[in-house]
């Protein structure tokens, strides 16, 4: 009979690293989450996240609890099951004119996901995390109970379930508000960035204005073309700029096996860096996008982890305070570089307040996010050196994307981890809940 | 289009359930568990499904429990429609081969209890006047195959019934639906090993919603598996001896 654990391969989105596991599939995760030792969604996070910490703890696979349980077409507050992915809510929602409050990169999450991660987007300069949405949870704490936290009940727990990678308890139901749209459609403009001053300038500007902002950088272009880009701007369309036909709702074109090794090489990625900045033609372009193009452009490529090969891929993710020189983005690319990292297109963002969600990633700076495959030696050697540069800076990593830090630099740039630990200890005391990352990172027992 | 529902919690069932939600069309569920018929009636109304979404209780393993359901299902309907079956069981070749008790409940399930429900339905449905009987069976059911003997036995007997039920009432306006999905990546089959051309619900869903709307009395879905069954059906016995598949 199905529902009975079984034993597969767990991977991030990063495909690194691989370990092999015991999981439990359902469509009732209440049932499923009483042996569970962690809760896994689509696994979109890219390194360890979302592994089992040893192959003998089970892992409660959230997919399948994907039910809309109450929606108040008046305010918009939606509860749903944790493992309902945002493009499911986005098929439902985005013909009504609603949309989540934030958006990740990718349609490919689930609920329970971007609550723990405390996902943020293109418009966390105004609007913060994900998190920062959320009404109430619906948890299963170590003990076995399930309780409901939100701002009056367990407030604690509450703010240490956000962001807290899946540790303080299994999600089982979320409860937030959608928000109003005027049509499903955007309202884009973009513009090429010579160089770091100008993306960062073009950011903050771009920032008053706009609800979303984001900026695409050719990582390997280097000296007085350090950091030049493409700086996206947008905004919902209102009804009458835009077609009065809902989105349609493409399926990606899937990669079909990993890609050999030599695809990817300097000379390839370099190429695909200058076509996507020299293809910019006009020094501003402005139209009415697909909300897909907009927010998920990676999506149309399903499974495109897969063109980085077996080796696997790894994503760093890191926000680094202001300064009114860009020193620390500067440092942080020219050490990219000089380390001879070489990236897809990487990711530039200025981030707002910091969230509600006690480890929540993102604080006033500029976040950079780029992939790079993994080698077996020099991957180590380039986290361990971007992330003590990090530390120089002030900022911080996005556990989310990581799969290489050291236990002692996450704890050096984390001054929060303490309360983190003693809430998350408090509700947890023979630490039942964990990870492979929380075993790499937070010396949990294996 | 009114349709009772028995198995919309789950799988196969929950996608085919929400893309008739998502075009308004009445929906009653059966099943056996009242908590999660709940939840579903509202995921299903929040859909689009008119509200509200109701459900009785109803167990594959309880055949006594089909006349009364579908009963109270006419009556908050008013009128039978349409019915669909998506409930069945899926256990392994290997656990049914050391468990006899275990193949008895997944024979009355997928065999005696589906037909004897089906049945039920039926008289009512012809009653009625006429209308459409949509039932989930398998393509495990086309050729004897070692990965699924005694479930493809009890797959091929519901196939034949249907065909016969098409054969004899669609004259008095009972379409008879056979629907033979391949292997769909559900909760029933999570953890057994995807063959190639593994499908999505999702894929499944607007097929079969298609041919309950066209009356087509049998379709495979995903449609490739109506080629792959194609070839199967017609590959030599010495052949079908020799692979796993």
């Amino acid at each position: 009979m199905r529902n009975e654990p079984y034993q597969t391969e767990f991977a991030g989105w990063g495909r690194y690293p691989v370990v092999t596991g015991i999981a439990l599939k359902s469509e009732n995760l209440a049932q499923i989450t009483e042996t569970a030792s962690l809760s896994r969604g689509l696994g979109r996070s890219y390194g360890d996240s979302s592994l089992p910490a040893a192959a003998d703890l089970p892992v409660a696979e959230t997919t399948l609890a994907d039910r809309l349980l109450a929606f108040d077409p008046e305010s918009g507050m939606l509860t749903v099951e944790a493992g309902v992915s945002l493009r499911q809510l986005n098929r439902v929602f985005m013909r009504r004119g609603w949309f989540v409050p934030v958006s990740p990169g990718t349609q490919f999450v689930t609920a329970g996901g971007m609550v723990a991660s405390d996902v943020h987007g293109k418009n966390h300069h105004v609007d913060g995390c994900f998190g920062d949405y959320v009404r109430s949870l619906k948890l299963r704490v170590a003990d076995g109970r399930i309780l409901t936290c939100s701002d009056d009940q367990e407030p604690e727990l509450f703010k240490a379930t956000i962001g807290g990678m899946g540790l303080t308890g299994h999600i089982l139901e979320v409860e937030f508000p959608m928000r109003r749209i005027p049509s499903p459609w955007i309202w884009q403009e973009s513009q090429r960035m010579a160089n770091l001053d100008a993306m960062i300038a073009g950011l903050k500007s771009a920032a008053e204005a706009w609800p979303m902002t984001v900026g695409w950088m050719d990582c390997l272009a280097k000296g007085p073309s350090l950091g030049r880009g493409i700086l996206i701007r947008g905004r919902w369309a209102e009804p009458e700029e835009a077609s009065n036909q809902a989105p349609r709702f493409k399926r990606p074109i899937r990669v079909p096996f990993p890609f050999p090794g030599w695809v990817l090489s300097r000379v390839s990625m370099n190429a695909f860096n200058m076509v996507y900045y020299a293809k910019h033609f006009q020094e501003v372009a402005k139209r009415i996008v697909h909300p897909d193009s907009f927010f998920y452009p990676l999506d149309m490529l399903g499974a495109w982890n897969l063109i980085y090969g077996k080796r696997g891929f790894t994503q760093y993710q890191c926000v680094l305070p202001h300064a009114d020189d860009n020193g620390p983005a500067r440092r942080f690319l020219d050490l990219f570089t000089s380390a001879g990292g070489m990236s897809f297109l990487c990711v530039i963002k200025d981030c707002g307040a910091e969230g509600k969600g006690m480890l929540s990633f993102p604080r006033p700076g500029i976040s950079i996010a780029m992939d790079f495959p993994v080698h077996p030696e020099k991957t180590q050697t380039l986290v361990d050196r971007l992330n003590e540069l990090v530390i120089a800076e002030g900022g911080r990593i996005y556990l989310a994307k990581d799969a290489f830090t050291q236990p002692d630099h996450f704890q050096t740039m984390e001054p929060r981890l303490e309360l983190w630990n003693a809430v998350r200890r408090k509700w947890d005391l023979q630490g039942k809940l964990r990870s492979a990352q929380s075993v790499r990172l937070l010396g949990d027992a294996e | 289009m009114k349709v009772v529902f028995f198995g919309a919690t789950k799988g196969m069932g929950r996608a085919l359930a929400r893309t008739m939600a998502e075009r308004g069309d009445r929906l009653f569920l059966l099943g056996r568990d009242p908590e999660e018929l709940e939840k579903t009636a509202r995921d299903l109304e929040i859909r689009g499904a008119p509200s509200p979404v109701r459900f009785a209780p109803s167990d594959l393993s309880k055949p006594e429990s089909f006349g009364p359901a579908l009963d109270e299902a006419a009556g908050q309907l008013d009128g039978l429609e349409t019915v669909v079956v998506t409930a069945g069981l899926l256990v392994a070749q290997e656990q049914l081969e050391t468990d006899p008790e275990l193949t008895n409940r997944l024979l009355s399930a997928d065999f005696t209890n589906t037909l004897l429900f089906c049945e039920e339905a039926r008289r009512r449905l012809l009653a009625a006047g006429g209308g459409t009987l949509c039932v989930f069976s398998s393509v495990a059911g086309e050729r004897g195959r070692k990965p699924v003997i005694l479930y493809g036995a009890a797959k091929a007997g519901l196939s034949r019934y249907l065909e016969g039920l098409d054969h004899k009432f669609r004259a008095r306006g009972l379409k008879t639906v056979c629907v033979k999905p391949g292997f769909v990546n559900t909760g029933m089959t999570a953890g057994l090993r995807p063959p190639p051309f593994a499908g999505e619900p999702d894929d499944v869903a607007p097929r079969v919603l298609r041919a309950i709307d066209r009356g087509t009395p049998e379709v495979y879905a995903p449609w490739v598996w109506g080629q792959i069954m194609f070839a199967i059906k017609w590959l030599p016995r010495a052949v079908m001896r020799r692979i796993n598949f």
